[in-house]
């Protein structure tokens, strides 16, 4: 004790830190002796080595880009493919007067500004003796023009490089996705050695979620190089490795009929093979050209799509939100039956409205007389929304909320494409976290009816129809069903395959209900099944796009459109034994009877005569 | 003691002295830094392919750093002593934030936006990290005893893994040293220190397998074999030894480097400028540099063993020591005896961040030398 006081701020103790202070510049000093005898050993012992190697002869390390990988559909079509194009390249260092070169270019080929700019940026960035695109996707009109006056300029010339092609354009672009240049963003994630050399990266859909192996391995060669770094000769090769092939689910035939059918709909259909889960269609409809995005898109061009009113660059098939509508009735009826909420036969009454209890808010029926009695078969036929209200009720959003999530209804359905929204299926706990409020009955009232909080993805309600016509055995979607690549490689298989618990009589109630919504006289979407030998189950659905209330006043021109119900329509079929199931969302259609079942029937109807006349 | 003597000891200063006192600047400390950012000027107008904009960015910052260490230098030691707990609670408090929104964005985070200017939190936790442990052993008697080891230990190992885990294992490097630096200054045992080493050792193999990135990882075994991979991660190395080794004994003289010119030598301008100083000067340019180096830690621990209370001394000696460890880590990684550890060459390496807090640094050792309480023995 005595030792510690004496010892603070004293003598003792600065002479002790004296001691350390010499201790430490001891230990500097030799570790600096260390480092001079390495420089030592580099700059005076390693200088010819090292020399040799830095003067006349370099050694340059130039990498090879791998092919990327060709993407199919499944009848093997060419989705996305390398193409060879005709770029217009200068080289800066042998063209005497490059503005003037640049001036006499762009009137003999009416080149737009833009393009000139982005030369002179990459010029900045290059070696003087480097060739740069001036004019990339060069057309044979322009080709014979710059062909004709060639001899006169010096250090110009057409090159063929390698670009990326989408035959399909805008009809997969929302699957396919597009690869563009490689920008810094992209540098900070990426194995910077592996891309020595690449130009482009997936930027979205499959080119994006499936970059590594669609990119393939990077080869590099040695090449010997003089003091200005020009190539003098290779030394060594060491080979790339081609992008794997990868070969989709989607059938483009099905695909385009799907867009088409949409017509003046914006919208998404989504169709998947019941038994693989494997994604037939996925449209988003309006799509766009990919084209342009490979080499830059122009400015003007993609603030235009951006801009654009119908947001064609927006995946709805895969990020679009709606409510369900009716869509979730067949969902909910069997939740009914399950719990034992309801039985089959009993019959709920429908005045036209439904009233909780204590309170005087009417939640109408669709028909204003209403539905009389109705059980739960006519409930999903005729679309009975008072049946729900009540069901619902009895249920309670809890049970309602576990029963739903089997179907993957608020999860991402884990598709193989990134992005994908969750969607929302509401729960007591999810409104006390996100809003800071109880649930309230009348929410439980509207949730019957896929109104409230409940949005879906067209591709979770096409999971979830699948997963419903499997007998509660779950289908994930996927996209890509084959990888073929040098080192072969199967697609990563086993998926975990679950199956919601379910009572086989209760999906066969609820199946026959669907399927009365396409064939019986009453059913809600009987226009589509009058041509065909087999029977498809469907549910049509409306959704309401604003809430308008009584008094509000708005501007009529502008919104009318944009103010009418999404028409929705999910389906499978042959209902007794489902080969495909549907979701279709035509955005401000109306009626999902009259707009959105007619389109899942084109793609189902064409489906099952290809794989009729697949196996005679 | 005759009066003479005593008078002599109390003698009035002379105006000149009177101005430096007041400026609060350490003339031989800032002399041989101007000469080092004078240094770094030339060297990056030939590295960075004589781009003028650049060197006026780099001016703006390095005038911004030196305005800062002036004023740091007019604040008393007593104040950073009396702060020192709360910059370094705020410090680790920005760590965690940015942390966290390094997790919800994706990847690697170690900026905080400010709007006008971007922040790096690990920046300013090299400095209060020696700063806090300074200050808690600065209210103990010295030598350290085991309790207060441990718990600077652990004040030591919050902000280290908070930044290991950006993931920037430079700055951690050096904000553990510098940690570390306080401890071996407050006079912990030899005994102890070789035990540290020891069990330091005997971790390696831990940390190799659980706390290293692959990326990390990737580095150390390219410092041991660079052919492996001569198109990634080899490809730093080989290219620096290229480029200093070729440079020899007298250089190729300023703007004749050829091997950044070529673009051999990647990010030539900021982690491996050193590598292009070698070039153009040689080996004894390289000697002149370590040589200016070396002065600034030797004046900056003659100010640390000048220093008149416990505070003032464990943090000028550790700030000191800390300055050595950057030069150390940047050299030894551009020659190729230590893994490439992102760490820039200090004073002389583009950038405005680390210049700004290395500036920060000599601005409380000059605080520390120039507010003088007590009279000298």
């Amino acid at each position: 004790m005595l030792r510690n006081l004496t010892y603070k701020d004293n003598p003792e103790e600065s002479h002790q830190f004296l001691g350390r202070i010499i201790s430490a510049l001891i230990i500097i000093l030799l570790l600096t002796a260390g480092l001079i005898v390495r420089l030592v050993y580099l700059q005076v012992a390693g200088h010819q080595h090292y020399a040799t190697l830095a003067k006349e002869n370099s050694i340059k390390i130039e990498p090879t880009v791998p092919s990327r990988g060709v993407i199919y559909d499944n009848r093997g079509k060419i989705l996305a493919e390398n193409i060879q194009t005709h770029t217009l390249e200068l080289i800066p260092e042998q063209i005497s007067d490059l503005d003037d070169t640049l001036l006499k270019l762009k009137t003999l080929l009416d080149i737009p500004d833009e393009k000139i700019e982005q030369f002179q940026k990459l010029r900045k960035r290059q070696k003087h003796f480097m060739s740069i695109p001036l004019l990339t996707n060069m057309t044979d009109e322009e080709m014979a023009k710059f062909a004709v006056v060639r001899p006169f300029y010096h250090g110009t010339d057409v090159q063929i490089r390698q670009s990326r092609n989408y035959p399909y354009g805008e009809l997969a672009a929302h699957v396919v996705g597009y690869v563009g240049r490689i920008n810094e963003e992209d540098m900070k994630e990426l194995p910077l050695a592996e891309y020595r050399g690449s130009t482009f990266i997936g930027k979205l859909g499959i080119e994006s979620a499936y970059e590594s192996v669609l990119h393939g391995t990077t080869g590099y060669s040695e090449i010997e190089v003089n003091v200005q770094g020009r190539p003098l000769k290779t030394l060594k090769e060491v080979d790339p490795i081609a992008g794997a092939n990868l070969y989709l689910s989607l059938d483009m035939e099905l695909q385009k009929t799907a867009y088409d059918a949409l017509e003046k709909y914006n919208g998404a259909v989504v169709a998947i093979e019941i038994e693989t889960g494997g994604v037939l269609t996925f449209v988003s409809r309006p799509g766009f050209d990919p084209n342009p995005f490979v080499v830059g898109i122009s400015n003007s061009a993609y603030q235009a799509l951006n801009a654009s009113p119908d947001q064609p660059l927006f995946n709805r098939a895969l990020r679009g939100l709606y409510p369900p509508g009716s869509t979730i009735k067949p969902f909910m009826a069997l939740a009914g039956l399950e719990y034992d909420a309801v039985g089959v036969r009993q019959q709920l009454f429908c005045p036209g409205y439904y009233q909780l209890p204590n309170d005087s808010h009417h939640y109408r029926d669709w028909r204003k007389g209403g539905h009389g009695s109705v059980n739960v078969s006519e409930g999903i036929t005729q679309s009975c929304d008072v049946y729900f209200y009540r069901l619902a009720s009895i249920l309670g959003i809890d049970r309602i909320h576990s029963f739903l999530q089997q179907f993957g209804f608020g999860e991402k359905t884990g598709i193989d494409l990134m992005g994908e929204k969750s969607g929302l299926l509401p729960s007591r706990g999810w409104k006390m976290a996100k809003k800071g409020q109880a649930w309230f009955p009348g929410e439980t009232v509207i949730t019957g009816i896929g109104q409230g909080f409940h949005q879906v993805t067209p591709l979770q309600l096409a999971k979830a129809t699948a997963t419903l016509a499997n007998n509660g055995k779950v289908v994930t979607p996927y996209l890509v069903d084959k990888l073929v690549a040098e080192s072969a490689r199967s697609p990563s298989a086993s998926i975990p395959k679950s199956t919601i618990a379910l009572k086989s009589a209760n999906i066969k109630t609820i199946i026959a209900a669907m399927v009365n919504v396409v064939h019986s006289n009453r059913g809600t979407a009987r226009s589509i099944g009058l041509d065909i030998n087999y029977q498809i189950a469907g549910k049509t659905g409306t959704a309401q796009v604003i809430n308008i209330k009584q008094n509000a006043s708005y501007n009529e021109h502008q919104i009318d459109f944009k103010q009418r119900d999404h028409a929705l329509f999910i389906s499978f079929a042959p209902a007794d034994n489902p080969k495909i199931a549907v979701a279709v969302i035509a955005e401000n259609g109306g009626h999902g009877g009259s707009v959105a079942a007619p389109i899942a029937a084109k793609v189902i109807k064409q489906y099952l005569r290809d794989k009729q006349t697949a196996q005679p | 003691m005759n009066i003479e003597s005593r008078r002599e000891q109390f003698h009035t200063p002379t105006l000149t002295e009177r101005i430096l006192g007041k400026l609060h600047i350490d003339i031989p400390l800032f002399i041989i830094l101007l000469l080092i950012s004078l240094l770094s000027f030339v060297i990056l107008y030939s590295a960075g392919s004589q781009e003028v904009g650049l060197l006026v960015r780099q001016a703006f910052r390095v005038g911004l750093a030196y305005l800062l260490m002036t004023v740091l230098a007019h604040i008393s030691p007593y104040q950073f002593k009396r702060y020192s707990a709360l910059l370094f609670g705020i410090g680790i408090a920005l760590l965690v934030a940015v942390l966290i929104m390094g997790h919800i964005g994706k990847g690697a985070q170690r900026w905080l936006d400010l709007g006008v200017f971007r922040f790096q939190p690990s920046e300013m936790i090299k400095i209060t990290t020696p700063m806090m442990i300074a200050w808690y052993l600065a209210d103990h008697a010295l030598p350290i005893k085991p309790q207060q080891l441990l718990i600077s230990g652990v004040l030591i190992l919050i902000p280290t893994l908070l930044i290991a885990k950006q993931p920037d294992l430079g700055t951690a490097i050096l904000v553990a040293s510098s940690g570390m630096a306080v401890l071996f200054f407050a006079g912990l045992s030899w005994r102890f220190i070789l035990a540290i080493i020891a069990s330091l050792s005997a971790l390696a193999p831990v940390v190799w397998h659980y706390f290293l990135h692959d990326y990390q990882r990737a580095r150390i075994i390219t410092l041991l074999d660079p052919e492996a991979d001569p198109l990634g991660k080899g490809y730093h190395i080989i290219q620096s030894k290229i480029a200093i080794g070729s440079g020899g004994i007298y250089g190729k003289g300023w703007l004749g480097s050829k091997q950044s010119e070529l673009e051999f030598l990647p990010e030539s301008s900021t982690d491996f400028i050193f590598a292009v100083f070698a070039e153009e000067f040689g080996l004894f340019g390289c000697l002149g540099l370590i040589a200016l180096y070396l002065l600034v830690i030797g004046r900056c621990l003659y100010i640390a063993s000048q220093a008149q209370d416990t505070y003032s001394r464990l943090l000028a000696g550790s700030l000191a020591f800390t300055f050595f460890v950057y030069v150390f880590v940047n050299i030894g990684m551009v020659i190729g005896v230590l893994p490439v550890v992102g760490v820039p060459l200090p004073m002389v390496s583009y950038g405005g961040t680390s210049v700004v807090t290395l500036l920060a640094g000599f601005g409380i050792l000059m605080s520390i030398h120039t507010h003088k309480k007590l009279i000298t023995h």
